[in-house]
């Protein structure tokens, strides 16, 4: 992004389109900024705080998972504490059983995610708005259920779950343990954003905001409907499986009580407050997630849920449209035209 | 020349420093959050979330070191308990006690609440050595000093039951024909395997073995099966509400077993009542802890002081609620082994003295139960006393019964 400015002059001039790609928007500067933010984090902060950083980037992830099925799609869920549920099992049982390295169990969760997701979105297509929230609301609450019934418990080790050992950074990489799983989820939170940045802007991703913001105009334009809506369903839950699995690796243990309706609450929770249809703005909401309750606990630990009611409320007076709509006033009141507008 | 003299005094400081620090470590030796003035202490518990309702134990628990501190603490140190909520979701717990271990630097982290929340912890806490100390669970793996050195429980086990009730069993009807209901997860397990244990040679006796799932509307055909098959004994280690379905149904049908009840459905408010007080005389069951229901303790030194502890530091808590009554049992048996410590407050030195209880008891025990542990024992409390239920209240009788088992 540091291109001296006579040659951005000559790229302007050979080619219009050139000097687009070349010229970095204040949305470009923003994400680089982060990154180096991001990347220069752990080597200042304890390794406490690094784990919490790393918890806040996986919950961001999970809720981008839900922000696209809900944000771009249109699509209910509270059911995504049962994908998350589903990726966290997934990487526990490969490591522990399967002596699986922790790296490969991502894929692996985010396939089976994606099966599941997109199985349980057909049924879901004949159900719009509260019904599907019902039927997604049954999902949550029958997991932690199905995770502690006899038949499975060879697998998923019945109520006492699983415990799974911390990834050692590779040899020769001079980082603990905690700022090793900062970096690894770091570099696979930079792959899934950016992967959902270009489905969002791409052909596909118009197709889902299409259906999302009128589903008979969309199918008349000839949109597949059913199968764009089981297909947004299907990769809402391979990014919130994936981020099950980052989970299980950092907290080193699943138990059918980590996987309940609350779970899903929360993800909606941050969802909103990070912006509903905004990809950075998940982040903000992992970050909510995570510190509040702890800052509503320390004003008061006997009202700490009054507290962080309260907190919640005043947010959303605040920023009715989440912190990404509060960020676009913002630019727009300093005069930064962001390049591109996102619902 | 003259940076390179600088940095060589920088550099003889530190070991100055240590040289100077030896003959004062060798009459006082502190681990991470201990002063003069000040013991750190870290807890979690359920104060929002399901489990909630337990939340009043490390509230109870908090109220007695406020006491002890006010009495002036232990040795002159003050107790600072961190207590931080976990709403008994595991992840939580296990970022609570981080940042309690990492961040407050406690010394040791005092009876955590949950069965799951504490698993979630329990690799994390050997790892970095860090006491956790009288767990607030009854599960059967906490007694495992080889695996797991610096985890310890407190209240007996399930299992621990199971063979007290085989040993009561074998003495009164020897050649009873056993029927079991238990739930069908690692709690209801405990209780079986402690059993079937406790029988040895005569496990045969079971002739049956039902499971109830915890979403199941009735367990009404388990006890009908087992009346089939003709057991003249029934141990129901339900919890409150399949246990009060159990008994009322055993009446119902005009079945006449020796009847047991594990001490998870032993309330009387919880179950007996739903049951119907008549339908639930003559059952037995174990105790541990004084009930503060019962009228026999009111005149009891012990659980007056327990009133008058609970009017003045904890008023709003309940007098009723069995959770006060264990809260402050784990601060006074941390307090005893921070008493043990004396001047060597170290992880390592408060881990060799909670394995080196020996005869101790406080007042809510029932009179003659001691906490005894050891460098292989790591079940605090093995004792229990039978009771049989009079049609009003429990009453207890005969010697007090040990059932250790180990994890």
């Amino acid at each position: 992004m540091t291109v001296p400015p006579h040659e951005t002059a000559l790229l302007t001039r050979a080619s219009p389109r050139a000097a687009v790609l070349a010229r970095p928007s204040p949305r470009h500067i923003a994400i680089g900024v982060s990154i180096v933010i991001a990347l220069m984090l752990p080597l200042f902060m304890t390794s406490f705080i690094t784990f919490q950083l790393t918890l806040v980037m996986i919950y961001g992830l999970a809720i981008l998972g839900l922000n696209l099925l809900t944000g771009f799609n249109g699509q209910f869920s509270l059911g995504h504490s049962a994908f998350y549920g589903i990726g966290a099992y997934t990487a526990a049982i490969l490591m522990d059983q399967a002596d699986l390295a922790y790296y490969w169990t991502l894929p692996c969760a985010g396939a089976l995610c994606f099966v599941v997701g997109f199985l349980f979105g057909l049924p879901a297509l004949r159900l719009q708005g509260l019904y599907l929230a019902l039927a997604t609301f049954a999902l949550a609450t029958a997991m932690p259920q199905i995770l502690k019934f006899h038949l499975l418990e060879p697998l998923t080790g019945g109520v006492q779950g699983i415990a799974i050992l911390k990834p050692d950074p590779p040899p020769g990489v001079p980082l603990s343990a905690d700022q090793w799983l900062y970096y690894f989820t770091l570099a696979v939170l930079l792959v899934m954003f950016a992967g959902a940045a270009n489905l969002v802007r791409s052909r596909t991703g118009r197709a889902i905001m299409a259906i999302r913001d009128h589903p008979l105009a969309a199918s008349a334009m000839g949109i597949n409907t059913a199968l764009y809506k089981t297909l947004t369903f299907g990769v809402s839950a391979l990014y919130t499986g994936v981020a099950g699995a980052l989970g299980a690796i950092a907290v080193q243990f699943v138990a059918p009580d980590s996987f309940t309706f609350l779970l899903s609450v929360s993800l909606l929770v941050g969802l909103v407050i990070g912006g509903v249809g905004s990809i950075p703005g998940s982040l903000v909401g992992g970050l909510f997630v995570l510190f509040v309750p702890n800052i509503a606990e320390s004003v008061s630990s006997g009202l700490a849920g009054a507290v962080y009611g309260v907190i919640l409320l005043l947010v959303i007076y605040v920023m009715p449209s989440g912190a990404a709509g509060l960020a676009h006033l913002l630019a727009a009141r300093l005069g930064i035209q962001p390049n591109r507008t996102y619902r | 020349m003259k940076s390179i003299t600088r940095r060589s005094v920088l550099a003889a400081a530190p070991s100055a420093l240590v040289f100077a620090a030896l003959p004062a470590r060798a009459a006082k030796q502190y681990g991470p959050g201990v002063t003069d003035t000040e013991i750190k202490i870290g807890n979690t518990g359920p104060y929002s979330g399901p489990a909630s309702s337990y939340g009043t134990i490390p509230k109870s628990t908090a109220a007695y070191y406020r006491m002890v501190n006010e009495k002036g603490g232990v040795n002159g140190r003050k107790i600072n308990f961190i207590s931080y909520d976990d709403a008994y979701s595991p992840p939580k717990t296990v970022e609570q006690a981080r940042k309690l271990v990492e961040q407050d630097n406690v010394l040791l982290i005092a009876s955590p609440l949950g069965t799951p929340t504490n698993s979630a912890i329990w690799h994390y806490m050997n790892q970095k050595k860090v006491p956790q100390l009288f767990v607030a669970t009854g599960a059967t793996k906490w007694d495992d000093p080889k695996r797991y050195p610096w985890t310890i429980g407190w209240q007996p086990n399930y299992q621990s039951e199971g063979h007290v009730y085989a040993s009561y069993i074998l003495e009164h009807k020897p050649d009873g024909k056993i029927g079991v209901l238990y739930q069908n997860d690692d709690f209801g397990k405990d209780y079986l395997k402690g059993l079937k244990d406790g029988l040895g040679d005569k496990v045969k006796s079971i002739v049956v073995e039902a499971a109830y799932e915890t979403t199941d509307p009735t367990v009404d055909s388990q006890v009908i099966g087992m009346k089939a098959a003709g057991c003249d004994v029934f141990v129901n280690t339900g919890i409150p509400k399949f246990a009060a379905q159990a008994i009322k149904k055993v009446a119902e049908i005009e079945w006449k077993p020796l009847h047991v009840i594990s001490s998870v459905g032993n309330s009387v408010g919880a179950t007996l009542k739903p049951a119907g007080l008549e339908n639930a005389k003559d059952l037995v069951t174990d105790f541990y802890l004084k009930d503060p229901t019962d009228p026999q303790w009111k005149d009891d030194p012990g659980y007056k002081d327990w009133v008058a502890f609970m009017d003045q530091y904890y008023s709003e808590g309940d007098k009723t609620d069995g959770g006060n009554v264990i809260g402050p049992c784990f601060a006074q048996t941390l307090v005893q082994v921070l008493k043990q410590c004396g001047d060597e407050l170290t992880r390592e030195n408060v881990m060799h003295q909670a394995a080196n209880l020996k005869d101790f008891t406080v007042p809510m025990l029932l009179p003659g139960i001691t906490i005894n542990t050891g460098p292989t024992d790591f079940a605090p409390i093995k004792q229990m006393q039978m009771a049989r239920f009079d049609g009003e209240r429990w009453r207890l009788f005969g010697p007090l019964i040990s059932g250790a088992v180990s994890g």
